[in-house]
C-alpha cells in the first residue's frame, strides 16, 4: 500500500494539531476548569491518534489513545486536571513532537519509546478508577479494526443516484456483455482521518476488480476529501457481489459495505421518509467535518519548491522588462506598452509575493510553551505578550527566523529578568514580563524582544571586554555606549561561558545576528540599566526583488538599495571635516561619516578634483554613512542573485543583478558599510 | 591531428586548451558550456585570479583567469579567448582561456597519472599526462585547482 504521498499531508496536518493541543494545554493551564479547552484537547489528540493509525505509525497512536482515555475522563468528570497530569501531558505533547520530527526526516516514526508516559498515564487513570476497566479499555488499541458495525442503520444511497442517458447506456450494455453491474455504498469509519488517502485506495481495489461508472460525490471531490464517511458507486466487474465486498472489506477503517445488483435502481427512485431522517441524522452528525472541509476548500498546500520556480520566473520577466525600457523608441504606442507591462510585472511581482507571505504566527506559537518551561527551569515568573503575530513575512525568512528568536527570549528569560526576590527589592512587580512585538515598518518587517529586567550593564560588558583583550585600554576609553553594546555581537564575545554572569546577554548573539543579516536584515539593542533592554531586528519584506538607485563609480555601475537610503546631498569639498582622520559632514547638525566608495571597492583611478561630490546618505538603524558616488544613474526594480559560493568571503557585495542591457551590476551591502 | 574516434570504455574525451605554449586537457565531464569573451564585471576584494562575473542566459557566474591562477603575466583578450564553463559540485564557474583547440580521446594507456603529493598545492591542480601523437597534453584536475580558490 503506498501511503508515501500522503505523508506531506499527514505532517502538516500533525504539526497543526500538535499546535493546537500545545495552545489549548497552555491554556488549560490557566484555567482547568475550563470544559471547552478539554474538549478542544480531547479532540486533536483523537484526530492524531486516527492519522497516525492509517499511516501505520503504531506508536504516535498507542500514545494519543492513552491520552484520550485519560482526557476522556476528565470530559466525563471523573477527573480533575492538575499540575501533575498537565505536566504528563506536556510531556506527551515534546514525544509527539519527537515522533513527528523523526517521521519527517526518516518518514518513520523511528524507535523512540513513550512506554514510561503510557505507564504515567496509565497511572494516572488508575488512580482514579476501577483497576478492571483500564486494562480493557488500554488492550484495547482501536483506531486499526475494521469491524463491521450492523449494515442497517446505514442507508444504501447508492439506490437514490442517478445516472445520465450515457452512464444508462454504458450499463445495458455492460449487462448485455454479461457484465454484472452493482450499485455500492461505502462507509468509513467514523474515526478516518486521511479519507482522501482511504478513498484512494478503495478505487483502486475497485479498478481492479472491474470498471467504474459513476460515483457520488465525483472522484474528484473524493480525492479532494469532499466528502463525509460515505460515498457511493456503479461499478461493472466479472466478479461476484460477494468477492467485492470481501475485498473491499478487507481495506481498513471500511466500516461497512452496502451492495446490490443494479437493475431496477437505475431509475430516478423515491426516497423513502426512513432514509430522509437517515440523512439528516448523518448531517447532523458530520457537521464537525463539513465545516473543516467548508474552510479548508479554499485554500490550496503547494510545495515550497513550485513558488520558487514561479518567483524564479518572475524575476526573469522583470530582466526583460528593464531591457526592454532601455531599448531606444520614439514610438509612442511602443512606450505605452512598456509601461503597461511595467504596471504587469510590478502587480505579478506583488501577488507572488503574497502567495509566499506567511503569518508570523506560525513561529510565534512555540514561544508561550517556551516561556512556561524556562519560567519553571529558572524559578522566576515570567508573562509573555505577544502582539502582531498576523504580520506576515517571505516563507523563506519565516522558515530561518525561529532560532534566532528563541536565543533572544532565552536570553530575555534567563540573563535579563531577575528573580522575583530581586524584583520586589528593587520596587518592580515580581512578574517579569517579556514582550514579543511584530509589525510592519514599509519595506521592512520589525519584531522586538523586549523584557522589563535589570538591562545590560555597560561597565561590566566593558570590563569583561578589557579582561578578555578585545579591546585596549584606550578604546574602552573612547567607546561609545552604544559600541560597547555592541561588541555583545562578536563571535569571540559569545563563546565564552564568563559572560552569562554578567547581567548582559552573550551566548550565541553573533549566531543570532549572522542568521538575520543572512537574511538581509540587522539587530540592534536598547537599553537602560535597572529597567530593561529590547534587540530590534529588521527584516526586509522581500528576499529576491527590489528597488534600487542605480549609481555610476568611476565606469563600474553599482545598486543601492533603496530602503536603506536616507536622502541624497550635492556637499561641497570644503565642508569635509575631520574627526580623528576620518572625512565626515555636517550634516544639518548631524555628523555623519564619508565613505569613498571608490578606494573601498578598490577602484584604481586619478582624483577627479572635482569641487562638489554626490553623496548618498544612507542609514542602518541609528546610524548613518554618507556615499560618495561619481553620478546617479535612477531607481531601479531590481532582482538579486548570489554571487555563488566561490566569492562567499566578499562583505561589502550583497549580491548582483542583472541590468536592462545584459550587463551584471553589485548590490552593496550597507549593513557591512556603514 | 584527427584521432581514431574511439568511444570503448577505456577512454576518456578530453577538451585540450592551448595557454601560451602548453596544452592541457580537461575532461569533458565537467564542461558545461564555452562561450566567447564577454563583459565581466569586476568583483572587489575578490582573490586576483577570480577575474570577475558574467550574466550566462540569466545566471550570474564567477569566472577565473587560467593565467593567473597559475601565476602567468595576464594577456589582453583576443579572438581566440574563450570561457570555459565548468560545473564543480553543483556551482558553475567559468575559466578564460587563451584558446579551445580540440577534442580528443585518450585510452588509459596513454594517460599516466601523476601521484598525488598532498604537501604540493600546485601539484594538485594537475591529474596527469597524456600523449597525443607526439605531443604532450597537461591533464588539469579541476576539482583540486577550484575548490583549493575558495
Amino acid at each position: 500500500m503506498d501511503i508515501s504521498q500522503y505523508l506531506e499531508i499527514f505532517i502538516e496536518e500533525a504539526k497543526e494539531h500538535l499546535q493546537s493541543l500545545n495552545t489549548s494545554l497552555l491554556a488549560l493551564e490557566k484555567d482547568a476548569n475550563d470544559k471547552d479547552l478539554i474538549n478542544e484537547v480531547f479532540r486533536s489528540a483523537h484526530t492524531l491518534k486516527g492519522m497516525a493509525a492509517t499511516m501505520g505509525f503504531k506508536k504516535m497512536s498507542v500514545l494519543t489513545h492513552n491520552m484520550e482515555n485519560v482526557l476522556s475522563e476528565i470530559r466525563n468528570d471523573q477527573m480533575q486536571v492538575d499540575v501533575k497530569l498537565l505536566d504528563i501531558l506536556f510531556q506527551c505533547l515534546d514525544a509527539l513532537e519527537g515522533y513527528v520530527e523523526k517521521i519527517i526526516e526518516t518518514s518513520n516514526e523511528g524507535d523512540g519509546d513513550s512506554d514510561a508516559l503510557v505507564a504515567q498515564l496509565d497511572a494516572k487513570l488508575k488512580a482514579e478508577m476501577e483497576p478492571a476497566t483500564i486494562i480493557k479499555e488500554v488492550a484495547k488499541v482501536d483506531g486499526l479494526e475494521s469491524t463491521p458495525t450492523a449494515g442497517d442503520e446505514r442507508a444504501a444511497k447508492h439506490k437514490k443516484m442517478t445516472v445520465t442517458d450515457f452512464e444508462a447506456h454504458a450499463l445495458s450494455r455492460a449487462k448485455a456483455e454479461d457484465y454484472n453491474c452493482f450499485g455500492i455504498t461505502i462507509y468509513l469509519a467514523d474515526s478516518c482521518v486521511l479519507k482522501s488517502a482511504r478513498a484512494f485506495i478503495i478505487f483502486r481495489t475497485l479498478e481492479k476488480l472491474g470498471q467504474l461508472i459513476k460515483s457520488t460525490p465525483a472522484v474528484q471531490d473524493i480525492e479532494d476529501e469532499k466528502f463525509d464517511f460515505d460515498f457511493s458507486l456503479f461499478i461493472v466487474s466479472k466478479e461476484s457481489a460477494e468477492k467485492v465486498k470481501s475485498d473491499l472489506m478487507r481495506i481498513a477503517e471500511v466500516e461497512t459495505v452496502l451492495i446490490d445488483d443494479i437493475e431496477g435502481i437505475v431509475g430516478a427512485p423515491e426516497q423513502s421518509e426512513e432514509e430522509k431522517k437517515e440523512s439528516k441524522s448523518d448531517i447532523k452528525k458530520s457537521t464537525d467535518t463539513k465545516n473543516k472541509a467548508a474552510t479548508t476548500n479554499r485554500t490550496v498546500r503547494v510545495d515550497i519548491e513550485r513558488l520558487d520556480t514561479l518567483m524564479n520566473l518572475v524575476s526573469e520577466l522583470i530582466i526583460i522588462k528593464n531591457g526592454l525600457e532601455t531599448v531606444e523608441n520614439t514610438d509612442q504606442n511602443f512606450n505605452d506598452q512598456i509601461e503597461y507591462l511595467e504596471r504587469i510585472t510590478t502587480n505579478l511581482h506583488d501577488a507572488v509575493m503574497k502567495v509566499r507571505m506567511v503569518p508570523i504566527e506560525r513561529v510565534f506559537n512555540r514561544f508561550p510553551r517556551l516561556i512556561r518551561d524556562l519560567a519553571r527551569k529558572l524559578d522566576k515568573q515570567i508573562e509573555l505578550n505577544m502582539t502582531g503575530e498576523e504580520t506576515e513575512l517571505d516563507r523563506t525568512v519565516i522558515d530561518e527566523i525561529g532560532d534566532p528568536l528563541v536565543h533572544l527570549i532565552r536570553n530575555s528569560g534567563d540573563h535579563g529578568l531577575e528573580i522575583p526576590s530581586v524584583r520586589i527589592k528593587n520596587g518592580k512587580d515580581a512578574v517579569g514580563h517579556v514582550e514579543l512585538k511584530a509589525y510592519q515598518d514599509g519595506n521592512n518587517v520589525v519584531i522586538e524582544v523586549a523584557d522589563d529586567g535589570n538591562g545590560i550593564d555597560i561597565a561590566r560588558v566593558k570590563a569583561k571586554a578589557f579582561e578578555k583583550g578585545t579591546i585596549s585600554a584606550e578604546q574602552a576609553e573612547a567607546m561609545a555606549d552604544q559600541e560597547i553594546i555592541e561588541l555583545l555581537f562578536r563571535p569571540s564575545f559569545s563563546t565564552s561561558d564568563v559572560i552569562s554572569d554578567v547581567s548582559g546577554r552573550g551566548v550565541g548573539l553573533d549566531v543570532v545576528k549572522t542568521k538575520i543579516e543572512a537574511l538581509g536584515g540587522d539587530i540592534e539593542v536598547e537599553t537602560a540599566l535597572g529597567k530593561g533592554s529590547k534587540f530590534i531586528i529588521r527584516l526586509p519584506l522581500t528576499l529576491a526583488i527590489i528597488q534600487a538607485l542605480m549609481v555610476n563609480i568611476a565606469d563600474e555601475k553599482y545598486a543601492i538599495p533603496l530602503n536603506s537610503i536616507q536622502n541624497i546631498e550635492d556637499v561641497n569639498i570644503q565642508d569635509i571635516k575631520y574627526i580623528q582622520n576620518e572625512e565626515v559632514i555636517n550634516l544639518r547638525g548631524q555628523v555623519v561619516p564619508i565613505v569613498r566608495l571608490d578606494g573601498i571597492l578598490e577602484i584604481e583611478r586619478e582624483d577627479d578634483g572635482r569641487d562638489v561630490i554626490t553623496v548618498v546618505i544612507v542609514k542602518k538603524g541609528d546610524k548613518k554613512a554618507g556615499f560618495v558616488v561619481d553620478s546617479l544613474i535612477g531607481q531601479q526594480e531590481i532582482v538579486i542573485k548570489t554571487l555563488g559560493k566561490f566569492l562567499t568571503s566578499i562583505r561589502m557585495i550583497a549580491g548582483a543583478t542583472i541590468l536592462g542591457d545584459g550587463e551584471v551590476a553589485l548590490i552593496l551591502d550597507v549593513n557591512t558599510l556603514v | 591531428m584527427a584521432e581514431t574516434v574511439l568511444k570503448s570504455e577505456d577512454t576518456k574525451q578530453f577538451i585540450v586548451i592551448k595557454q601560451g605554449k602548453e596544452k592541457y586537457g580537461i575532461n569533458i565531464s565537467y564542461i558545461h558550456n564555452i562561450v566567447r569573451i564577454q563583459s565581466i564585471t569586476r568583483v572587489p576584494k575578490a582573490p586576483k585570479y577570480m577575474t570577475g562575473v558574467i550574466n550566462l542566459r540569466g545566471e550570474i557566474i564567477p569566472v577565473m583567469s587560467l593565467r593567473l591562477r597559475f601565476g602567468l603575466q595576464a594577456e589582453p583578450f583576443t579572438n581566440t579567448t574563450r570561457i570555459i564553463i565548468v560545473k564543480v559540485s553543483g556551482q558553475a564557474i567559468g575559466i578564460i582561456v587563451d584558446e579551445v583547440e580540440e577534442v580528443i580521446n585518450l585510452r588509459d594507456t596513454d594517460m599516466e597519472m601523476i601521484i598525488k603529493d598532498a604537501t604540493d598545492e600546485k601539484a594538485n591542480y594537475i591529474s596527469g599526462v597524456g600523449k597525443v601523437g607526439t605531443e604532450l597534453v597537461t591533464l588539469l584536475n579541476i576539482e583540486g585547482f577550484i575548490v583549493v580558490s575558495n
